[in-house]
């Protein structure tokens, strides 16, 4: 890549007053180091990924509504967590929180256990329990 | 108290952490060196761990390679230390800077506030430098922000304790013995040797053959998954090759620099004429990321489109199949 080709496309990195460095070649040839704004399709791979996790976290507030899940669901999709990440931040295994899952589970849970949760959410106990709490 | 420390803004967070404690210490040592030395470049499709609901693919080395490779081979020692216990953790680095001491740090991205909210993913292995702590607050140089920032001591901790793969634990690192002159040119035959078996192994997964085994991937994804979800793997592919970090084209570029650099100091043209060549591959990797693009992007692709990234790929691997095998004719 040129120095001059370096792309100055329109990012998300730009709301962030952030440019990330390239290494390009001058014209004698010579490496050297510019910033970019952004590069479309790296962008539109971002946004599609954004686009993704907001369908996941759309779909895991139907189901908590529909009383198919718990709000722990919802809140781990919310976080763009998986099971894997949320077990290690709350220190259970995964299929411990997979079993949270259930409402049948969840309602029975410990305060303990419940405040584990709201911490690693940063939410209220009240909020925890209920996804449209304080809306 | 502030260490009189200078912040340069790199394209990786490991190279730059290196590159930025090297030169604080006196030593002048670029980016594409560390990387180079430190065999940074390497290609692996990772089959069992997810990233963001698709297969991990990485353009480079294990996380913390380039820094020990990088030691080990110019001569410093570094410590590096872990922790159970944040507050631990808390009180050795506070320890190591009231005695000027800047140290590296891993942490997750998750919890990092100054990074724009769209690149906030769980992804664990980044790294940073802090070179003091002004009342409740630590300054921080992260070599890929324009700027040095701060965070506050609550901040610190939680990106220092996230959890998930490559959970950090607090990994605090720094070098503590350096020798009078640094052993630049065995490192980087030994660098340049170690990345050719790399690219070269045979392995499936692994270097030329495991861009191949992506590009067998590719091909099949759309009928396997279905084109949501191959759409979705396809862009992962381009973030992994192209977001902050990598210097463009999964850091191609930064190698293609690191070989004209040491064809400088090998003096040996056919590194340079190496890195040409690099440079021409680097740019077929960036054609590849933008025929990718125009794939998800319309979001209604047929198989063709699909077949005709996979030979790109191909093609690059056939590429630096050759390259690889003169580069390691070349030293």
């Amino acid at each position: 890549m040129k120095k001059s080709d370096i792309p100055q496309d329109k990012s998300s990195l730009e709301t962030g007053k952030h440019k990330e460095l390239c290494y390009a070649v001058d014209d004698k040839g010579e490496y050297t180091t510019a910033q970019s704004t952004g590069w479309k399709p790296k962008t539109i791979a971002l946004n599609n990924a954004i686009q993704e996790i907001n369908e996941r976290i759309a779909k895991a507030k139907e189901k908590v509504l529909n009383n198919e899940t718990s709000p722990i669901e919802y809140y781990m999709e919310l976080h763009k967590m998986d099971i894997g990440i949320l077990a290690g931040y709350v220190g259970l295994f995964k299929w411990q929180v997979k079993r949270h899952f259930k409402l049948k589970r969840f309602n029975k849970l410990s305060k303990k256990t419940l405040e584990k949760y709201a911490n690693v959410f940063e939410i209220s106990m009240n909020e925890l329990k209920d996804i449209n709490y304080g809306n | 108290m502030e260490i009189n420390f200078t912040h340069h803004q790199t394209a990786h967070c490991e190279n730059g952490v290196v590159s930025n404690l090297m030169k604080y210490n006196g030593f002048n040592v670029s980016e594409p060196m560390v990387f180079g030395i430190g065999s940074g470049l390497m290609f692996c499709y990772i089959p069992f761990l997810k990233v963001n609901h698709a297969p991990a693919i990485s353009y480079r080395t294990m996380p913390g390679q380039i820094f020990k490779r990088f030691a080990k081979r110019v001569g410093i020692k570094i410590k590096k230390e872990k922790f159970k216990n944040p507050k631990e953790a808390e009180a050795v680095l506070d320890k190591n800077l009231k005695k000027n001491n800047p140290v590296g740090l891993q942490v997750g991205v998750y919890n990092l506030v100054y990074f724009p909210d769209e690149y906030r993913f769980h992804f664990n292995a980044h790294n940073l430098i802090v070179y003091g702590k002004q009342d409740e607050n630590y300054l921080i140089s992260d070599p890929v922000m324009e700027t040095v920032t701060t965070l506050t001591s609550k901040e610190l901790e939680k990106v220092r304790f996230a959890k998930g793969a490559f959970a950090p634990n607090g990994h605090m690192y720094y070098p503590v013995n350096f020798p009078k002159e640094l052993k630049i040119k065995e490192a980087i035959i030994k660098g340049i040797k170690n990345t050719c078996k790399d690219m070269l192994a045979p392995m499936p997964i692994i270097g030329v053959k495991g861009i191949r085994y992506t590009a067998k991937l590719i091909r099949k994804w759309p009928k396997k998954k279905g084109i949501k979800v191959a759409n979705h793997y396809l862009g992962q592919i381009v973030r992994m090759q192209e977001e902050i970090g990598t210097g463009g084209g999964g850091f191609r570029y930064i190698y293609a620099a690191f070989l004209q650099e040491s064809s400088k100091i090998l003096n040996n043209n056919k590194l340079a004429e190496l890195s040409k060549e690099m440079t021409i591959i680097g740019d077929l990797w960036r054609d590849f990321a933008l025929d990718a693009s125009r794939i998800y992007k319309s979001r209604s692709a047929k198989d063709d489109a699909y077949n005709h990234v996979a030979s790109q790929l191909e093609t690059i691997a056939d590429k630096e199949e050759t390259f690889f095998k003169e580069l390691r004719k070349a030293i």
